[in-house]
């Protein structure tokens, strides 16, 4: 697996060169979002606007009403929960083309409760007008801020940072669903790092018999994926969802709303944070103890399939695991 | 600079009369309303919307639109910016953060010729944009700002796009005092003096009142004048109801520094029966029909009085 560092800060540099309308608003994690490249290149159109969420989202707003679209960059936390009301009124009711970079998503840092965004993508995308992506690997990385920059509206975006494995070859498309695989026994849908997870257990899943259709969402609002319907209404055991997330109001609901939407009567396991917050740990650690890593997924698996899954820790496909303190990160956290 | 004069600010004075007597009548009418906030303000909205802030004339008197549908998908945003600026370069702006001043606006807009007065039949009415918590879809607002302290926010965004485009032209705000309160109105000024919005201009009504009562007693705000300066604006304060006074304050030397006028005024100014409602202001409710029946004699009695 090739690994590549800081691929959002160079990313954004090239990206941004030719589009005097794009800005960039930090609130004082600027390197700590990768946006310290883009500062120093193109100091104009970058605002530092201070540990002050509420006043930069409806600042974000001003600046998209005179036709520029700012990229709010800030850890996925401090968007959501600080400043959700400047949020709602001053940006999505106005339908404004403001993009909202929320770094850290989930176990991705070990800064405990105050850092880990959970319940993100259950606030954000119940707001009107908003649309909610989550990336999964560098390639997404690269492309997220363009797919986010066509859309019209506002975009709140799961970002990731620091080292990150390359684990898709195309570019990642808005509304459009990755099909890893083909299988009609179980569908397998994740989001996010977790589809990382996913892809360690395809080996062990055909050994034992198992054929699964995996998807792999980068688009969770909106929520239209019509094969991904059939194939959970043609399964043999129905379909498990994987997030980095609460499994209150993210991935797994997405696609239980749209299971009930069409009638289908299919069993759904969630796969994601149990309803709790997390603390100050490694991101294995968090995955294991929380239940969102590899061997969480086969106990699910077995649970759905009725049967054993017999595997060994060698048979786990390859995991990438970042280390805390390198120089891709500008901190720990 | 502006140049005013007493003739001009005799017009005024009569333009904020007519504010105050139109707001009154549409509190008796629908047995209430945010009465107070035209008596401490209809001073300050008529010297802004006769003459201290650019806009282009309006030939017509414009009608207000029906709702048009929240912005979304297919839907463009909407807003009351055509009794404004209309958007036109060279002119100034209008953030209206205090949107429960909806309804003093749009008298202002009438008293000015710039909305029809039949507009107002769609006030508070279902399906039309003339709201009582105005949006930014009703006359004269640009922005959404029901939600306090989000109004000098927007107004700094678009005071930072319009120096980036390099338009010319201020972006006035007009803020109430209770909604400085909110973190996010410290947020908003240590920004706009740090990025040097001195197309920042902020027109601050002290009326002392907020909806608990007064403020003194709810979250003191003083030395509010202090406090500006020392978040790094350029502050004049200065007596309300007195319109040279603030024509004059607006030509305060700010280079630099966004510039805040705090016109200190009375929630009962013009309608002195109001003083009885103390030490709450913020939104005038009759219990029971003798006593709007007596706001209603009041009334008839101002209006023949002249």
């Amino acid at each position: 697996m090739e690994i590549l560092k800081r691929v959002h800060a160079k990313n954004l540099v090239k990206w941004a060169k030719k589009k005097p309308d794009v800005l960039v608003l930090s609130a004082d994690l600027t390197s700590s979002c990768e946006a310290d490249a883009f500062r120093d290149t193109y100091p104009d159109r970058f605002f530092s606007m201070g540990i002050a969420e509420q006043n930069m989202l409806g600042f974000a707003g001003g600046l998209a009403r005179e036709g520029f679209v700012p990229y709010v960059h800030t850890f996925a936390v401090f968007i959501y929960r600080r400043a959700l009301d400047q949020i709602a009124m001053s940006v999505a009711y106005p339908n404004l083309p403001v993009k909202m970079i929320g770094f850290l998503p989930g176990v991705t840092t070990p800064g405990g409760a105050t850092h880990q965004a959970i319940e993100d993508t259950a606030i954000m995308r119940s707001l009107p007008n908003m649309t909610v992506l989550e990336v999964g690997d560098a390639t997404e990385v690269e492309n997220v801020l363009d797919v986010a920059y066509k859309i019209p509206g506002p975009v709140y975006v799961r970002m990731l940072r620091g080292e990150l494995p390359r684990i898709f070859d195309t570019p990642m498309e808005f509304k459009k669903a990755r099909k890893l695989s083909s299988g009609k026994d179980l569908v397998i849908v994740s989001a996010g790092i977790c589809t990382e997870e996913v892809l360690r257990t395809t080996k062990i899943l055909k050994k034992n018999g198992i054929e699964a259709s995996i998807y792999h969402i980068s688009t969770l609002k909106p929520f239209e994926y019509p094969e991904l319907m059939k194939d959970i209404k043609n399964s043999k055991y129905g379909v498990i969802t994987m997030e980095n997330h609460s499994i209150i109001g993210g991935l797994g609901s997405c696609v239980a709303e749209c299971m009930a939407d069409e009638g289908i009567g299919k069993k759904l396991y969630r796969v994601g944070i149990n309803d709790s917050f997390l603390h100050g740990a490694s991101r294995p650690y968090l995955m294991k103890e929380y239940g969102i890593d590899a061997p969480a997924l086969l106990a699910t698996v077995e649970k759905a399939a009725g049967k054993k899954i017999k595997y060994s820790e060698d048979d786990l496909g390859e995991v990438f695991i970042p280390a805390l303190h390198s120089d891709a990160k500008a901190e720990a956290l | 600079m502006y140049k005013f004069d007493k003739k001009w600010e005799k017009e005024v004075l009569s333009i904020a009369d007519g504010i105050r007597m139109r707001v009154f009548q549409f509190t008796v009418e629908q047995n209430g309303g945010y009465l107070s906030q035209a008596c401490s303000a209809s001073e300050i909205f008529a010297a802004m919307y006769h003459g201290l802030m650019k806009l282009p004339k309006i030939k017509t008197p414009l009608m207000p639109d029906p709702w048009q549908g929240a912005p979304g998908p297919g839907n463009p945003i909407h807003t009351g910016i055509k009794f404004n600026s209309d958007g036109k370069e060279g002119y100034d702006r209008f953030i209206m953060s205090p949107a429960q001043y909806a309804l003093v606006v749009y008298a202002a807009l009438i008293e000015t010729g710039r909305m029809d007065e039949a507009g107002m039949d769609a006030y508070n009415k279902d399906g039309g944009s003339v709201e009582m918590i105005g949006a930014e879809h009703s006359p004269g607002m640009e922005v959404t700002t029901g939600s306090l302290g989000q109004g000098i926010s927007q107004a700094a965004g678009i005071a930072m796009g319009m120096k980036l485009k390099g338009k010319k032209g201020k972006v006035f705000t007009f803020l109430s005092d209770g909604e400085c309160q909110s973190g996010e109105f410290w947020e908003a000024l240590q920004a706009s003096s740090f990025h040097h919005l001195d197309n920042m201009i902020m027109i601050v009504d002290r009326n002392g009142c907020q909806c608990d009562g007064l403020m003194k007693p709810v979250m003191n705000i003083e030395p509010f004048d202090e406090r500006f300066r020392s978040f790094g604006c350029e502050c004049v304060r200065i007596k309300g109801h007195k319109p040279l006074l603030l024509a004059e304050a607006l030509n305060t030397p700010h280079r630099g520094k966004p510039l805040a006028v705090i016109l200190d005024t009375s929630p009962y100014h013009g309608l002195s029966f109001l003083k009885e409602r103390a030490p709450k202001f913020h939104y005038v409710r009759f219990t029971d029909p003798k006593q709007r029946e007596a706001y209603r004699k009041i009334y008839d009695k101002m209006v023949k009085e002249g």
